[in-house]
């Protein structure tokens, strides 16, 4: 990133190129043996909203936007194929694509993860067990977010769809998949796999077997022809065909927040990273078994290495966090600039009795409750608008706080210190008061890009680029570490009011529609 | 007391007359509006104008607000804006230094650290952010006193404290350090404010070319600095980063 003569630069290589086909746009980063980045490429796509609750995005445009973010970024690098030890992959979770394997056509547009028009067929496919009738197996609830419904609805709408699919012709995936597809040959000998991190995201794996139940995708009324092989994270799959990086293996997939935890280097049981953008997402390493949820999380594939055995994950999302800073900006105008949160908060000592609450679209983990709504609350005339911005700082730790008490419970496992990446580390307040709440150490890495240095580094590991993951922690470096200074007193007084004030947003929606 | 100062109490009226509104007046509605013979109005718009506080329309004559007022009132750059925007350079600065990295803005009579970047090892570090450091003696300090007049006053009119026996208390002395920081573009500390401690610093300029702050690169003095000099690759290292935040921040290459 720096230009020229920094001081024990990244010489000559080899190199590993990671793919991030994120949401709003695709990147790829190429990384030294220290992990360090040496060249960026990014493009965003156009999201698609037809219908309210409807997203869309163009996997052609998406691919178009790979082939050239990778040539871009081996550009920048000044470096060839030659030099590229192999390619890894990260993605957008659940988003779902079918395509046609003769033409490589995508049949519709890919329904991406926030889509919600599979509400509705989700309720329907609960039956009388609701929402959790293939948590078992899955561990997962019933929800619009995963891929197994989406490919349903895909089946369903698509006119003549599902009779192409029985014959074997149509081609299902999530991005990762498309994308592994495409860069090995595509129509031309494309390899069809996922990886087992992105099969738990479908409804449609058995997080036992880690292979797909037949019994499920017959319920969710999806063909088992169009499903790809599931493979490891962390193994060749195949070489790239054509482009800048012809002949080079494609050699990890992981889900973007597995990729985060695995660029943390979060390899032992009760390790944990939080990711902290617009919405946040907590994964906590619970070891080799499939901790079963019993706090509204979700149970999934932290990863898999080669032939070892899996890594399972227990998973929380904050639905606003980031959001609600910019929400203060755009709608509010309390401030003018993300950043300036810091300063309006900074300038009191307390939240002055305010607690803010941002169930804007209902209540997550672990309460899961649609009929919420926002609140703020505990108001007196005593308080100013710098005493609300310290709420909105606050609702984003004292949410992690209950995800993480959630985690603590379903694995019986404390959390020791958290890990954090994304956008809103830069705020030092919040960082510190996640600590005090917390009562835990808080911690950052010295990059930046944990998502696609977790491809990297799987990647890497398939092809013998680093040995083992002791040579990746070797590789990880502390930029900074908040440690807890509140009184265990206030904290206790202050989660009270805390849970007090989340209890004032249930029950705000009459109907649950 | 003495009395006020006419022609600033007059520069003053003629801003509040343009600000009525949009609108724009000629020389001869704001002399008589303000009961100023034309002569006189027309100097002290001449100023202001030349302060970019008033501007002329070339077409009509006619005299408006300037876009300097505007920016005065949103010229502070907020230090957490900062921060954000210079976190990723500064991970990148002490990774490949492996020395750690301190960002510091001017804070009453010293330096205040906004954002801290852990020396790259394992060893047990605390984060510095909040801290206070002194103007005259390290290297973020000299760096905002050479560049920032605001500093500069503060470092001059402060009591200049010995902490070494390298520190520079001398006024005259003093100067000449600065002098050295702008011609060469950065400062340095070598034990000038803690035994066995040196660091480098080059200043962060916005986009109007204020100086807003400063990055530094500390560390022990014997992986600092190479046979008695700074080495060399740290300092370009230092200004890279410096100069990256700039461009961050809207400032034009220089």
């Amino acid at each position: 990133m720096t230009d020229a003569h920094t001081t024990g630069s990244h010489g000559t290589g080899p190199f590993i190129a990671a793919i991030d086909q994120g949401t709003t746009s695709s990147r790829c980063i190429v990384f030294d043996k220290d992990g360090r980045i040496v060249s960026v490429d990014q493009k965003e796509h156009e999201q698609i909203f037809p219908k309210p609750g409807w997203v869309e995005h163009d996997a052609a445009e998406i691919w178009e936007n790979v082939q050239e973010v990778v040539a871009g970024a081996i550009v920048k690098a000044g470096i060839t194929a030659a030099d590229v030890k192999a390619i890894g992959i990260t993605n957008q979770r659940e988003t779902t694509l079918l395509w046609d394997k003769h033409t490589g056509e995508p049949v519709h547009n890919a329904l991406v993860w926030q889509d919600t028009r599979t509400d509705g067929l989700c309720k329907e496919l609960g039956r009388n067990v609701g929402q959790d009738r293939f948590r078992r197996e899955t561990g997962l609830p019933l929800a619009s977010y995963f891929a197994g419904p989406k490919v349903r609805w895909l089946l369903d709408n698509v006119e003549g769809l599902r009779e192409r699919a029985e014959r074997g012709d149509i081609l299902f995936g999530t991005m990762d998949s498309w994308v592994i597809w495409n860069l090995t040959g595509g129509t031309d000998g494309g390899v069809h796999v996922t990886d087992v991190t992105n099969a738990s995201r479908t409804l449609l794996m058995n997080l036992h077997t880690m292979q797909w139940d037949e019994k499920i995708c017959s319920s969710i009324g999806v063909p088992m022809a169009v499903l790809p092989e599931i493979r490891s994270s962390a193994e060749v799959y195949g070489n790239a065909k054509g482009g800048v990086l012809e002949g080079v293996p494609v050699a990890s997939a992981l889900g973007d927040q597995q990729a985060a935890l695995f660029g943390q280097t979060c390899f032992a049981e009760g390790e944990a990273k939080s990711t902290y953008g617009t919405g946040t997402f907590m994964l906590m390493n619970t070891g080799g078994t499939p901790v079963n949820s019993y706090n509204g999380l979700l149970t999934t594939v932290g990863y898999q290495i080669g032939d070892k055995p899996p890594v399972y994950a227990l998973e929380g999302s904050i639905a606003v966090t980031g959001s609600l800073v910019q929400w203060m900006r755009d709608q509010m105008g309390l401030i003018q600039s993300a950043a300036e949160i810091e300063t309006l908060a900074s300038s009191v000592e307390d939240n002055g009795g305010a607690y803010f609450v941002p169930a804007f679209s209902g209540l997550f983990a672990p309460y899961w409750r649609p009929d919420a709504r926002g609140v703020i609350a505990g108001l007196t005339r005593y308080v100013t608008k710098a005493h609300i911005a310290r709420a909105v700082l606050e609702a984003t730790a004292w949410q992690t706080r209950e995800i993480s008490d959630a985690m603590t419970k379903d694995s019986g496992v404390e959390l020791t210190a958290l890990k954090v990446d994304g956008g809103m580390t830069s705020n030092n307040l919040l960082m510190q008061t996640l600590a005090d709440f917390l009562d835990a150490p808080v911690v950052r890495p010295m990059v930046a890009e944990t998502t696609c240095l977790g491809a990297a580094y799987a990647a890497g590991l398939a092809v013998g680029f680093w040995p083992d993951t002791d040579a990746l922690r070797a590789n990880w470096r502390r930029a900074a570490e908040w440690t807890p200074r509140m009184d265990a007193d206030t904290r206790a007084r202050e989660y009270k009011s805390w849970l007090k004030a989340v209890e004032r947003t249930m029950g705000w929606l009459d109907d649950e529609e | 007391m003495a009395k006020n100062i006419q022609s600033l109490e007059r520069a003053a009226a003629m801003l509040r007359l343009l600000a009525g509104g949009e609108r724009r007046l000629g020389l001869s509605d704001i002399a008589s509006s303000l009961g100023l013979a034309k002569g006189t109005a027309h100097g002290i718009l001449r100023t202001l104008q030349h302060e970019g506080f008033v501007e002329q329309d070339s077409a009509s004559g006619r005299y408006q607000l300037g876009a300097e007022l505007l920016r005065l009132g949103n010229s502070y750059l907020d230090v957490h804006e900062l921060r954000a925007r210079a976190l990723v350079w500064t991970d990148d600065l002490a990774r490949s230094s492996g020395e750690s990295v301190h960002l510091g803005v001017l804070h009453q009579q010293g330096v205040l650290i906004v954002h801290h970047v852990f020396r790259p090892d394992d060893s047990r570090q605390v984060l510095e952010v909040g801290a206070m450091q002194p103007l005259h003696s390290t290297a973020l300090g000299k760096v905002l006193a050479a560049y920032d007049p605001v500093a500069h006053t503060e470092a001059v009119e402060s009591e200049r404290r010995s902490f070494t026996p390298r520190t520079v208390t001398d006024p005259e002395e003093f100067e000449t350090v600065l002098d050295v920081v702008r011609a060469r573009g950065w400062g340095s500390d070598v034990e000038e404010t803690w035994e066995g401690v040196a660091a480098v610093a080059a200043p962060i300029h916005d986009r109007r070319r204020m100086p807003v702050g400063a990055i530094a690169v500390t560390g022990a003095v014997e992986r600092v600095c190479q046979g008695g000099e700074l080495r060399p690759e740290l300092v370009a290292a230092v200004r890279d980063c410096a100069r990256a935040v700039s461009r961050d921040l809207g400032a034009r290459r220089f």
